[in-house]
């Protein structure tokens, strides 16, 4: 990738995290350009910090920290201080990039209306412009229409749709297109699965059966599972991830709809307790908008005034 | 993962045993419990702020009631403060009829709210009001999103709207246009999710307003929002003037935080909860059980209305005054069994129940449907004779049903010595000096739902 390119991706990141900086940046800005902080000042920017998602437990650290930078009256940079405690937490884990070995099975699973159907569609087109064979899986049978969506983002980016019969087995289905990519040489095999709430255990176990049939054709499949989670969920994202991580073998997380004016601050506790990295994250409805995490763009979304 | 607010407060409270008035100083360290609390259930952080003075207030110098003790007090009106905020009582009339049909129903909202799924919810509930409901897809953006409403409408029983329109306001007021020509008394617009920052598609929802004049307008909303639900809420609300909210994805494990959030920044009333993935799984809003839930105080409430809802009353009659002559069989017993599966997967009650939430896992296992359907079997295994005489089995009996019945005989063992145990308890029942000490006991018990 070019320096260019890099660069590209960096603005439409910022570009995407702007509106949200908009709306909460002026007193936080204020706030973060003050080199000593009073009790009032810090109990406001704590307040701030919450209304991040980012969780009582992340925020209680990062005013801790805060505080023993301040301790003795020493002058400081809050931002630069709070920076560094939440690249900290999201560097754990380095993205591993999307690169194609035989044939790669991925699969996309989530809670109801966090936009996989969506980001499965624009993964697809990234993949195709890149050159790279692709066929997508259309695994959500239950909702309805899922599977005509799922077709219109396969016409859109170009990549054949394999599909069954609504109420069909999502097993089957996703059998069916790991034996066809694999006769065929196809190097990316994306599977979309109907939104599941990660209390219904008898879907959680749908999951495990995809991949156990899976596995009959290719062993090391799935090779990658991604989670989809919506930038506005609150604190329950962390349960979402924890049960999805224990019960589907996640290996990397999606943040969509960071152009609102929410920030995913959630993630953060996340990827603390998960130690996962985010592949992508979505900032609007373009094929287009589905761009690699930037930790340190996304903290400054967070910080930014 | 979070430890029941009931629990950390009757640990924040332990000093405060043997004192009868809450004063400023015992308070708070309660009160930054409830904080977190409220916080972790995603309550707004101004909202939890106004919230937390104005229980400050209520509580400071209030007397404690003769038999609670100070926490327990003090949950009763943070409780009662979080329940008079979100409503007090459940509206008589959730929604508001034209008294000239067509009465209009907007439906607005985020991407990935539930809308459309909602639409359908609400059809099916309008349905068993007598009335009859159209279904109008106004979303011309999200792929296949027009196909998904009239699934949904298929579902659901009811007709949907079709044209070749490609204008929402167009096809809003062309719909409308047609309910009044068919008798179609209520009509139900499914508009695009919008990010409540895009100038554009906010005008077109303003516009919508404007060619229809809906009797209502809905903001429907994800209960797993986070601390976004009040820009969200409150931006579609200065710009349409919102007339109730809908929640949805309650069957979670989300402590619901948002529906107080979206109610304190609207002022809106919260009007219903959509509560899993059929169409029957929508009901009436119930502030009360909204409060417990972001309490964590589980949802006794509603566990005991759906129980009277499944269990049939005469039944139960007919099964108590056998109960009360020690009549109990395993007839009766089978019976039981139906009930408890009448009331649904074993899984929810239990969610249901405060404290058990994080058990639910564990207790899948040992109390899963299955297990009561095995019972069941056992018995319908049983010939009417032995199902009135338990005496009568024997090994070769028990071998009989258990072919029958594709059980073990020691599962069958099991069985019959939980019958004789329950039995047995039931005789006790019947006596005078028993059913006194269980009333005694359950006096002194005071809630069910604050254990301390």
């Amino acid at each position: 990738m070019g320096v260019g390119l890099l660069g590209g991706l960096f603005d439409k990141f910022k570009q995407g995290l702007k509106r949200t900086q908009d709306l909460v940046l002026a007193p936080m800005g204020r706030l973060l350009g003050l080199r000593r902080l009073d009790e009032d000042q810090m109990e406001e920017l704590e307040d701030l910090l919450l209304q991040a998602d980012l969780g009582v437990r992340a925020v209680d650290q990062l005013m801790a920290r805060l505080r023993f930078e301040l301790r003795g009256g020493s002058e400081i940079d809050p931002k630069a201080v709070l920076k560094d405690e939440l690249l900290k937490q999201l560097r754990q884990r380095p993205a591993r990039p999307f690169v194609a070995s035989g044939t790669q099975v991925v699969l996309l699973v989530g809670v109801n209306g966090v936009g996989k159907t969506t980001t499965l569609g624009k993964l697809a087109a990234h993949l195709k412009a890149r050159g790279e064979g692709v066929l997508v899986v259309a695994g959500d049978t239950f909702r309805a229409a899922a599977i005509d969506q799922l077709e219109r983002w396969g016409e859109r980016a170009g990549v054949p749709v394999i599909r069954n019969q609504m109420g069909g087995d999502p097993a089957a289905i996703a059998f069916d297109g790991a034996t066809s990519a694999q006769a065929k040489g196809t190097p990316w095999v994306l599977i979309d699965t109907a939104g599941r709430l990660h209390t219904k255990d008898h879907l959680m176990k749908e999951l495990d059966k995809i991949h156990r049939s899976l596995q009959k054709v290719i062993p090391d499949a799935p090779h990658r599972v991604l989670l989809v989670l919506d930038a506005t969920t609150g604190q329950n994202g962390l349960q979402q991830a924890e049960v999805f991580a224990r019960t589907a073998g996640v290996t990397d997380l999606v943040l969509t709809k960071l152009d609102g004016s929410a920030k995913g601050g959630v993630v953060v506790p996340i990827l603390d307790r998960l130690k996962l990295p985010i592949a992508f994250v979505g900032v609007g409805e373009g094929v287009d908008d589905l761009i690699p995490f930037e930790a340190e763009a996304f903290v400054d979304g967070l910080l930014d005034a | 993962m979070f430890d029941s607010l009931t629990q950390k407060l009757s640990q924040a409270m332990k000093t405060l045993r043997g004192q009868s008035k809450l004063t400023e100083a015992n308070l708070e360290a309660v009160l930054r419990e409830v904080r977190m609390a409220l916080l972790e259930a995603d309550v707004h952080v101004s909202v939890a702020r106004t919230f937390l003075q104005r229980v400050k207030e209520k509580a400071l110098g209030a007397e404690v009631m003769q038999g609670l003790n100070p926490a327990q007090a003090f949950i009763d009106i943070v409780h009662r403060e979080l329940v008079e905020i979100m409503g007090g009582q459940a509206p008589e009339h959730p929604i508001t009829f034209a008294s000239k049909p067509p009465t209009v129903v907007m439906m607005v909202g985020l991407q990935g709210a539930g809308k459309t799924t909602t639409c359908g919810k609400l059809a099916v509930f309008l349905k068993k009001l007598g009335r009859s409901p159209l279904l109008v897809p106004a979303d011309v953006y999200r792929p296949a999103a027009i196909e998904q409403l009239h699934v949904v409408a298929r579902e659901a029983g009811v007709p949907s709207f079709r044209t070749d329109v490609k204008d929402p306001v167009a096809i809003c007021a062309a719909a409308l246009a047609e309910a009044k020509l068919k008798g179609w008394d209520t009509v139900i617009l499914d508009t695009a999710g919008r990010l409540h920052l895009d100038e554009g598609l906010m005008e077109e929802l303003v516009r919508i307003k404007a060619a229809t004049s809906p009797d209502e307008i809905f903001f429907v909303a994800d209960a797993m929002t986070g601390q976004d639900a009040v820009r969200s809420a409150t931006a579609f609300h200065e710009k349409l003037g919102i007339t109730g909210v809908v929640l949805t994805k309650t069957d979670g494990d989300t402590r619901g935080g948002a529906a107080f959030s979206i109610k304190q920044a609207t002022g809106q009333p919260l009007k219903f909860v959509g509560e899993g993935e059929k169409l029957e799984d929508f009901q009436r809003f119930h502030p009360d059980r909204m409060a417990q839930r972001i309490l964590g105080m589980g949802d006794v409430l509603s566990l005991i209305e759906h129980a009277k809802d499944k269990i049939d009353e005469k039944e139960a009659e007919v099964m108590a005054r056998r109960m009360a002559k020690n009549q109990f069989t395993l007839e009766d017993m089978r019976k039981q069994f139906q009930q408890v599966q009448k009331l649904g997967s074993m899984n929810k009650i239990i969610g249901m129940l405060p404290g058990l939430g994080q058990m639910k896992d564990q207790l899948a296992s040992v109390a899963t449907d299955k297990r009561i359907k095995h019972l069941e079997a056992i018995i319908n295994s049983m010939t009417p004779a032995e199902r009135a005489n338990h005496n009568l089995l024997d090994g070769k009996r028990k071998r009989r049903i258990a072919a029958g019945c594709g059980r073990p005989v020691s599962e069958i063992n099991q069985l019959i010595k939980q019958y004789v145990e329950t039995k047995k308890m039931m005789g006790q029942m019947n006596d005078p000096k028993f059913m006194a000490r269980m009333q005694r006991m359950a006096k002194m018990g005071g809630g069910p739902n604050l254990p301390f």
